[in-house]
């Protein structure tokens, strides 16, 4: 009895930890100790559970969590920053799956002590964990396979596949309820097996770029996983953690689908006609267009007498691996008494926030760093605006033409500062396909070549004026 | 723990969440998905559950084991790579404001 109540106190504490660790995940000052907080309410109720009068054996626990934990540390010490995004979802699909194996086991157990259906409660619960973290396990590992490039990140479709999917939930949601009134393993575990293909089959579909959204989603999907469980076993942390997890999911699925001009339905469905941009109507004229070059060397002396200068960083700035000089280069000017900043578009890089970490990693110092509805009343004063290995997010037509698949998406109004300098491999076009009249303005001069070779320029040049 | 309880629990937790979240600024989502991935890595509490009370069975101790262990690195790997990516958010160093004075 009393043992019980100190349990309950102590998970308390933990769920107090988590929530602290979050509020204090809302500046970056305090971040770091927000983690740690929550790691330690983590800890609080691990220990708080091993004593709990039900656990009876160690040996495999402490095996188990072992393993579990030594892999877990070291691939998160080892991970690079630009494999965030493969990061999170494996180590989210690996949450769904535990909450679907819990989910299974409740399930044997209750059919093992005679019963032969299972309470309302119980019912929903758990299959509601089987399922929708099988759902998860699956469909994070296929995203972690795009996203590590194991599998082709283009959406990979087949003929009624949306049929498919749809007969698929419907003959699982059939199999749940047969099985909750019919306790027999097989059953479930069949279930289980068909919310693993409708995991698979639903992420395949989805191509490399809508992955941000996908990841949130699957995250809200594990986190609402783990709040059934905690409703399974009557255990209320699990319940307040998991709640937490998905909200926080649910409020990132929708903002990235939002700077994405996506419904959260179009990418989730999107490879299935409607919803997918195919860039049609856009001016294939293209080369005929005028596109005025710049030099490494003039854009040095340009910088140097600029007062503010302002840079756009794409997900093409990492692929070319440019963080670092592209910070040098800020420092420089910054030491030449240069207003430098920079604007980060939501969907800049390949999870949400993630363009900020990349730059954080190279040292660039985050109150230079500015989310998009701070940098946009800024253009207007900015004398040279550096865009780096990004194109949707700059494209004018997302405001001004009403044809453009990208109308309506929010951008970064570079168009506004008085000189805009791009930095391109080639005159190839953004990941909607889209032509970009940007690169045809009259103020925006091109720097043609490797992003990391014409900072590693630009950073001599500078010096040498 | 009645139902009721445990849905007074269920809406509470999610407007905190949803409070609590929506003051997270763009520049810190990725820790805080990583983050919260740790966070919903508490299903390992359950997994304990599951395993340590496993009486022998097969079925039990079998999901208990593999949950356990991906209970373990969900939480490990996500506070471990929160915290590698949080140290690296700093502010401007100070010497600069030195040089211009």
């Amino acid at each position: 009895m009393m043992r019980d109540d100190l349990i309950e106190i102590a998970y308390l504490v933990a769920a107090f930890c988590f929530i602290l660790g979050l509020r204090w995940l809302s500046s970056p000052r305090t971040a770091r100790k927000g983690n740690l907080v929550a790691a330690l309410g983590m800890l609080i109720a691990i220990v708080a559970t091993l004593v709990d009068g039900r656990v009876v054996g160690y040996t495999w626990i402490a095996i188990a969590a072992f393993v579990g934990g030594s892999i877990g540390a070291l691939v998160a010490r080892r991970v690079q920053m630009t494999a965030m995004p493969q990061l999170v979802a494996l180590l989210n699909g690996l949450g769904g799956g535990a909450a679907a194996l819990i989910a299974v086991s409740e399930y044997h157990v209750a059919g093992a002590a005679g019963e032969e259906r299972l309470g309302a409660v119980l019912a929903v619960s758990v299959m509601f964990s089987a399922i929708v973290g099988s759902i998860s396990f699956a469909g994070s590992l296929v995203a972690f396979g795009k996203l590590q490039e194991v599998l082709p990140g283009r959406p990979i479709t087949w003929p009624a596949q949306k049929l498919l999917n749809g007969l698929g939930a419907i003959v699982v949601l059939g199999l749940a309820a047969y099985a909750s009134f019919n306790i027999n393993d097989p059953l479930l575990w069949l279930a289980a097996v068909l919310a693993l293909l409708l995991g698979v089959s639903a992420v395949l579909p989805i191509g490399g770029a809508d992955m941000p959204v996908v990841i949130a989603f699957l995250n809200a999907c594990t986190g609402l996983a783990a709040a059934a469980t905690g409703f399974a076993l009557g255990n209320s942390l699990l319940i307040i953690a998991g709640v937490l997890v998905g909200a926080s999911g649910t409020l990132l699925t929708q903002l990235m689908s939002k700077a994405m001009n996506r419904s959260v339905a179009s990418v989730l469905f999107g490879a299935f006609g409607g919803g997918g941009g195919s860039g049609s109507g856009v001016s294939a004229s293209g080369e005929a267009l005028p596109v005025l070059e710049i030099s490494a060397s003039d854009l040095a002396a340009q910088l140097v007498y600029a007062r503010r200068v302002m840079i756009v960083p794409g997900y093409g700035l990492a692929v070319a691996q440019a963080q670092h000089p592209v910070r040098e280069l800020a420092d420089l000017l910054i030491e030449r008494g240069v207003s430098v900043a920079f604007a980060i578009h939501p969907v800049a890089g390949r999870m949400p926030g993630h363009m900020n970490v990349l730059l954080a990693e190279a040292d660039v110092p985050y109150d230079q760093l500015l989310e998009m509805e701070e940098a946009n009343p800024d253009f207007p004063q900015t004398d040279i605006v550096l865009v780096i290995g990004a194109n949707d997010v700059v494209n004018p037509a997302a405001r001004d033409d009403e044809n453009s698949p990208l109308y309506g998406m929010p951008i970064l109004e570079v168009d506004n500062a008085e000189n805009v300098i791009v930095f391109k491999r080639s005159m190839a076009s953004g990941f909607a396909g889209v032509e970009n009249m940007l690169f045809h303005d009259p103020k925006t001069r091109m720097l043609f070549g490797d992003a990391r070779k014409s900072l590693t320029q630009l950073v001599q040049d500078v010096q040498a004026v | 723990m009645s139902l009721i309880t445990e849905l007074v629990i269920l809406v509470l937790a999610a407007w905190v969440g949803i409070e609590v979240i929506s003051k997270v600024p763009q520049m810190l989502h990725t820790p805080l998905m990583s983050g919260t991935n740790a966070i919903h890595g508490v299903v390992i509490v359950g997994a304990i559950l599951v395993l340590g009370a496993a009486a022998g069975g097969t079925v039990e101790t079998i999901c208990g084991i593999v949950a356990v262990a991906f209970g373990a690195a969900n939480v490990v790997g996500g506070f471990v790579v929160t915290d590698r990516m949080l140290q690296m958010f700093r502010r401007r160093p100070e010497p600069p404001k030195e040089n211009q004075g």
